[in-house]
């Protein structure tokens, strides 16, 4: 196994997971496995292909850009209905920073 | 919790004082129908908009407590929407092309004002403040809207066996799964629950569950659709698409929610060509692609139907021509990379601030964790972990890049393979139906089943899964054949299906 538990913790802690015992235990094999078969990428030369970053067919002419202009949007409402927490018009959070 | 589907509706449709007409006098069941004939009978005034949406109400508060398709039903808003077709109707004037059509939506897509959750706990309680611009588009053409379906949490899977709520049956056999992720569209259609619906495609989540529910599912070319309003898994890959249970019912949808969208960049600028009026078109001289890859090692129980499928397509005056795909086998592993790349980075927006669940902690950075832990289920977190793995610092060009290199090769593979055939035929499941619980601890052998789907997300042509007849063991269980067109090619896929329909190719034996 390639993989150890510390790298897993590691990756919850970066994806903001916060993991338990027994899920680390039971998705470091599961994780080891399918990255273990996601090496079988490596029997391919991709020295001379370029990546592919961009799925649109090119012959579909593509106005992706539109002209930026205010349009209606949601009322500070509507936007708020469904915050887990609210207040004073603004989206509520835990302390951010420490009091003096 | 969610309230189920069968309480919720039954109420409401006593509320709503909805009673099905005694002196009904038709002897067809309207819940078998296709949208034509449904259209035929309100221009003749037969029956009415808001007697099929009813029907379909009281069908779904009897039959949905066993096939579990949908996660919450809008009786308001389709009996509202039936009466307004109704009205439209008594004035004498035209109908939309989807006008009384009875229709499910995947709960990953929007609908304002009614909860959306991606079958997830963390949005158990989200209420859509807009409409995805395919259900804009639907509820203009006329189409009713039923109710949101179950799926696999954020579309994350093959099964719906990961939805957050409870696992959807494939109505075939109530033991077995409907495929996934948008199991619960699937059902809902092969259950005579909706007319059609829509479902969403990453990797195979409309056309699998097509093959194992033995309905039709498209999914057009990325960017066909406007994704506006559908909840993003991976946004290299995502589509919105339909099921029906005919190939013309497939077509009106496509073409009804097709086109481009200003309010979402990726939706092609490239007309939307009128499908219907180029379904009977015949298939002599059609070129059909049979890659060898995508049989070798098939089980006989899917391989000789899709055999006999291509058999048919040979005897409707299509030429066979055997072609290969020769990077075939690493699709599983470039799909899951993208996709999972693609999800820890789409998914980082559930933190509990703006929407959805938030555990009640004092410090920010443990609320953020502790609402992440909770809210999201198992296969969402480890798409979440191999995701952030494949793009963390180190590891980013061994896979990510790998992948996206890979992603041209195969991509390289369909483009060369259509200068020399117009369609290419495939299975669209190795397996059929299998049984609840079966897979759902062996996550890498729950990815591998979606080997004939993903090769075409990632290329991004367009693919459609059509029933083509049943296993021969007990019980008989549907076998889908795929068939896959190159970029835009949807009226030719739509075209040769229709053909194979018409031909009986989805009760070939």
């Amino acid at each position: 196994m390639a993989l150890e538990e510390k790298d897993v913790r590691y990756v919850a802690e970066l994806a903001h997971l916060e993991l338990t015992d027994e899920e680390v235990k039971k998705f470091l094999p599961q994780l080891d496995s399918i990255l273990q078969y996601m090496h079988k990428l490596n029997e391919l030369d991709t020295g001379h292909v370029e990546p592919m970053a961009q799925v649109t067919y090119p012959a579909a002419e593509n106005p992706s850009l539109r002209s930026d202009e205010p349009q209606p949007t949601f009322t500070r409402d509507e936007a708020l209905a469904n915050a887990p927490e609210q207040g004073g018009g603004c989206f509520k959070v835990p302390h951010v920073i420490e009091k003096e | 919790m969610i309230v189920t589907a069968p309480l919720e509706s039954r109420e409401c449709a006593d509320f709503l004082g909805f009673r099905p007409r005694n002196n009904l006098s038709i002897s067809m069941d309207l819940t078998t129908l296709t949208i034509s004939e449904i259209q035929r009978l309100l221009s003749r005034r037969e029956v009415s908009a808001e007697e099929v949406a009813g029907i379909h109400l009281e069908r779904i508060a009897q039959q949905d407590q066993q096939v579990r398709a949908y996660l919450s039903v809008c009786p308001e808003r389709a009996l509202a929407q039936a009466r307004k077709i109704d009205r439209q109707v008594a004035a004498g004037e035209p109908l939309g092309p989807l006008a009384g059509v009875p229709t499910a939506v995947k709960d990953v897509i929007l609908t304002r004002g009614l909860r959306t959750t991606c079958a997830s706990r963390i949005l158990e309680n989200y209420v859509a403040p807009y409409d995805a611009t395919a259900v804009e588009r639907l509820e203009a053409a006329g189409a009713v809207i039923l109710g949101k379906t179950n799926c696999d949490e954020f579309a994350m899977g093959s099964s719906t066996e990961n939805s957050g709520f409870f696992p959807t049956c494939n109505p075939h056999d109530l033991t077995r799964v409907p495929g996934g992720s948008s199991g619960g569209s699937a059902a809902a259609v092969a259950a005579n629950l909706a007319t059609v619906s829509l479902g969403s495609d990453t990797g195979g989540s409309i056309r699998q569950p097509a093959a194992l529910c033995g309905i039709v599912g498209i999914m057009g070319t990325y960017g066909r659709v406007s994704r506006f309003g559908l909840v993003a898994f991976a946004s290299s890959l995502d589509h919105i698409g339909p099921f029906g249970r005919t190939v013309r019912d497939v077509a009106r949808v496509l073409r009804a929610i097709a086109g481009r969208d200003p309010k979402d960049s990726t939706s092609a600028d490239v007309p939307v060509a009128d499908y219907e009026a180029t379904l009977d078109e015949n298939l002599r001289g059609v070129k059909v692609g049979v890659p060898n890859e995508y049989f070798a090692g098939l089980s006989p129980e899917i391989g000789d139907n899709v055999q006999k499928g291509i058999d048919l397509l040979a005897k409707l005056g299509c030429s066979i021509v055997p072609i290969s795909l020769p990077h075939t086998d690493y699709a599983i592993a470039c799909y899951y990379i993208i996709c999972t790349a693609e999800a820890s980075s789409n998914l980082a927006r559930y933190d509990g601030v703006r929407y959805g669940f938030r555990s009640p902690e004092p410090e920010l950075h443990d609320m953020y964790r502790k609402t992440r832990d909770q809210g999201f289920g198992a296969e969402v977190k480890r798409r979440i972990m191999l995701g952030t793995h494949v793009l963390s610092s180190g590891y980013y060009d061994a896979y990510y890049l790998k992948a996206q290199k890979v992603r041209t090769l195969i991509a390289r593979d369909f483009l060369e393979a259509f200068e020399a055939v117009d369609v290419i035929v495939t299975p669209t499941s190795p397996i059929p139906a299998f049984k609840l619980g079966e897979r759902v601890d062996d996550p890498l052998q729950m990815y591998l089943a979606d080997i004939y789907t993903v090769t075409a997300s990632l290329a991004g042509i367009p693919g459609i899964s059509v029933p083509c007849g049943r296993t021969k063991g007990e019980p008989r269980l549907p076998v889908g054949m795929q068939i896959l067109a190159k970029h835009f090619g949807e009226a030719r896929l739509l075209q040769v299906a229709h053909a194979f329909e018409e031909a009986g190719g989805f009760a070939i034996a």
